[in-house]
């Protein structure tokens, strides 16, 4: 009895828009079925050999061929780019696949409008908003999900100098064996470790000084009696509106152990000057303290905007109970400032993780050492990985880096949510 | 009372100093006879605008071409900041006005992606532009800089689902179409989130120094960050009066429109977080 959007959707499943046509609707039955025949001469005929290409990754790297009697170098596959046109064409593979799986589902869905009586010839002017969002969305498409997928994908082959770089040599597939490398290879484990280990202890300080350190100068101006706060507070945040690399760059001179102004003022006093930026120890208090330079205005901002959404009758209420400052503090002040920043503590963590500028700007991953394969005592894993990337062309262990980096982040995503869903139910502020 | 509050006031004096040193350090430097980082006084014995002018004058012992990658950096900026501006409103546009058919997953994707800084794949995305053969090009920067730029547009969104609903109905009883209520109607009322877009796409790509180093190398194409970065790197701190002028140049221009735009900060960092 109600047959129709059955029979539309094997039609269709069958051949694309024959089941359009069983619904009388002409013209994208045809529009269908033209799709169906270029999808089916793309995914048979155009689409096999980059497919291909990107199992193999090439069979020939340069090499000598004979024409006619003279050998020539006649360059070979190029993996890399064979890689890409794989992934394009498996991209293409999909689209084929998505306009199929649409149009048996158009197919019964217009068939169930049809047996219940509806109007089938009217769409919704659904399209609009798609049309907006195309030219954004294939921009996304290519310059961030095409590069996270393509670096997944390098970090399970050989890519890296000397020996594998094309065009002159080939790229294989070699599994796993990077990331075994990283983790178990004395030198990159060594490395990794080390690096992942200072990664960690930055990210945290540099998070907690800079949250804590914006709170406080953020109390300082708004307590009661202090004078020419919009002052302060303009004054203070001038850190943040100078360009990060001219003012890091500004800091690695004043930082300066023989001319800067820095160990100029200690000598003045009668102290000997510090090593600021080549000593391991020194290196590290320095980013974190010129971090603190940098991050605090930003906290500061934030938490004088949520200081004046506290209620004031809580205060009121807590006065006529006889509060003191400090509990007024401890219990209405406190509490609404880790409620409201909360999610961005989350994000400020991530940030530093990834905290590039700071470290490569101001001390270069410096000061060197042997204990670490490409990398200093203040890389980060960023700034390892675009030494890796741009100074040493180790692009298989870069990009399994990237694949850790990329899986800390989402799990603090996930995370984020969490806290940010909470954060939109409960409601405790509006 | 009293002492707590004098406490306070050289608490903040002493913050309100360390704020400011180096960059009133730089500037005094600048104006400094002489080319080298160590100095006796803070405030220079002899004055000159020799660096400034040197910044604009070829030498033949070295190689620093500030005019020519002032010019870069503004070519770079001026147009990411025309497309991306685009893209982000339009994304932001569609996403805040129309209710579509995975509208919700595809905005937790938008937030998700977001978060991933967009150098982790500086890899795949120098390979890409060596396929497309903008390795090395201003255009191939602008193409990253606006390509993600879609990205960013929580805090847009968030500026038009502020713009009354019945403003668009009334449109489209008087016969209005899509387009021409965007147009018409939208953008007119949107002034303040364009410039406010605009202002962060244009010093985004100003400052920027990541993929200007990954993508630029050679010397003509370099953009300002990666420049003076160069002159540090290489020229150590024998050149450091002409590196203070150059740094002036290029940070007052973004530091008055940081100074604009810090109204903004709040919405920035909280429009992901809140308005998911």
């Amino acid at each position: 009895m109600n047959r129709t959007p059955t029979i539309a959707g094997w039609l269709s499943a069958l051949f694309m828009g024959l089941g359009q046509w069983y619904n009388r609707q002409y013209a994208k039955a045809v529009l269908f079925m033209a799709v169906y025949a270029t999808g089916l001469y793309v995914a048979f005929a155009v689409l096999p050999p980059y497919l291909k290409g990107l199992i193999s990754l090439g069979d020939k790297g340069v090499h000598l061929e004979k024409v006619g009697k003279i050998s020539r170098l006649v360059p070979g596959d190029h993996s890399i780019f064979m890689m890409i046109n794989g992934v394009l064409a498996l991209l293409v593979l999909l689209v084929i696949v998505f306009l199929y799986v649409l149009n048996i589902r158009d197919a019964v869905t217009v068939g169930r409008r049809r047996t219940q009586g509806q109007d089938s010839s009217k769409l919704n002017n659904g399209l609009f908003p798609w049309l907006l969002l195309a030219i954004p969305f294939l921009g996304v498409l290519f310059f961030t999900v095409m590069p996270i997928v393509f670096t997944s994908l390098i970090a399970f082959t050989n890519y890296s100098s000397p020996n594998h770089i094309p065009a002159k040599n080939l790229v294989d597939w070699v599994g796993f064996s990077t990331f075994h490398n990283l983790f178990n290879m004395t030198g990159w484990s060594d490395t990794f470790v080390g690096v992942l280990t200072w990664t960690i202890i930055w990210a945290i300080l540099a998070t907690v000084t800079c949250y804590f350190g914006g709170i406080l100068v953020a109390l300082l101006i708004s307590q009661q009696g202090v004078k020419f706060k919009g002052f302060w507070r303009t004054l203070f945040i001038i850190p943040y509106a100078i360009p990060q690399f001219v003012s890091l760059l500004i800091m690695r001179n004043m930082l300066n152990e023989q001319f800067g102004p820095i160990n100029q003022y200690f000598r003045a006093f009668g102290l000997g000057g510090l090593p600021w930026l080549n000593d391991p120890f020194w290196a590290k208090v320095s980013v974190i303290v010129v971090n603190m330079w940098i991050g605090i205005p930003v906290t500061m901002v934030l938490v004088m905007g949520i200081l004046t959404t506290i209620p004031r009758d809580l205060y009121e209420a807590a006065d006529v109970d006889g509060a003191s400052q400090w509990m007024k503090f401890r219990n209405i002040t406190m509490p609404f400032i880790l409620f409201a920043t909360a999610p961005i503590l989350i994000s400020q963590f991530v940030g530093n993780i990834n905290n590039f500028n700071v470290i490569y700007l101001l001390t270069g991953g410096g000061p060197a050492t042997v204990n670490y394969n490409n990398a200093g005592e203040t890389d980060l894993l960023v700034t390892w990985l675009f030494k890796l990337t741009i100074d040493f062309k180790q692009y298989n262990i870069a990009a399994a880096v990237a694949i850790l980096i990329f899986l800390f982040i989402a799990t603090a995503a996930i995370l984020l949510f969490r806290r940010t869903k909470s954060y939109q139910e409960e409601d405790m502020i509006q | 009372m009293k002492p707590k509050l004098l406490i306070s006031y050289a608490v903040l004096a002493l913050i309100g100093v360390v704020s400011i040193y180096p960059a009133l350090w730089t500037v005094l430097s600048s104006f400094r006879v002489g080319n080298s980082l160590f100095s006796d006084t803070f405030i220079p014995q002899q004055w000159t605008l020799d660096h400034y002018k040197d910044l604009f004058r070829t030498r033949g012992t070295r190689d620093i071409q500030y005019a020519k990658w002032f010019w870069n950096t503004l070519q770079v900026a001026a147009v990411s900041t025309v497309i991306g501006t685009i893209l982000q409103l339009l994304t932001a546009y569609a996403f805040s006005r129309f209710r579509f058919k995975g509208r919700k997953p595809m905005m937790m994707v938008v937030l998700i992606l977001g978060m991933f800084p967009g150098f982790l794949s500086i890899i795949a995305i120098f390979s890409i532009l060596q396929k497309l053969q903008l390795l090395d090009s201003k255009w191939g920067l602008v193409l990253v800089y606006s390509a993600g730029s879609a990205l960013g547009m929580f805090v847009a969104k968030g500026f038009f689902d502020t713009i009354p609903r019945s403003l668009e109905e009334a449109a489209r009883i008087d016969g209005a179409n899509n387009m021409s209520i965007f147009f018409r109607i939208i953008l007119p009322l949107s002034r303040p989130i364009i410039t406010y877009i605009s202002l962060m796409t244009f010093t985004g790509a100003w400052v920027d120094f990541i993929f200007a180093r990954a993508i630029l190398t050679s010397r003509d194409e370099w953009t300002l960050a990666v420049g003076l970065w160069s002159i540090i790197d290489s020229y150590n701190s024998t050149e450091f009066t002409l590196f203070a002028a150059g740094c002036v140049l290029v940070a007052i221009p973004i530091t008055i429109l940081y100074m604009y735009t810090q109204r903004f900060l709040v919405d920035g960092l909280t429009a992901g977080a809140s308005k998911g």
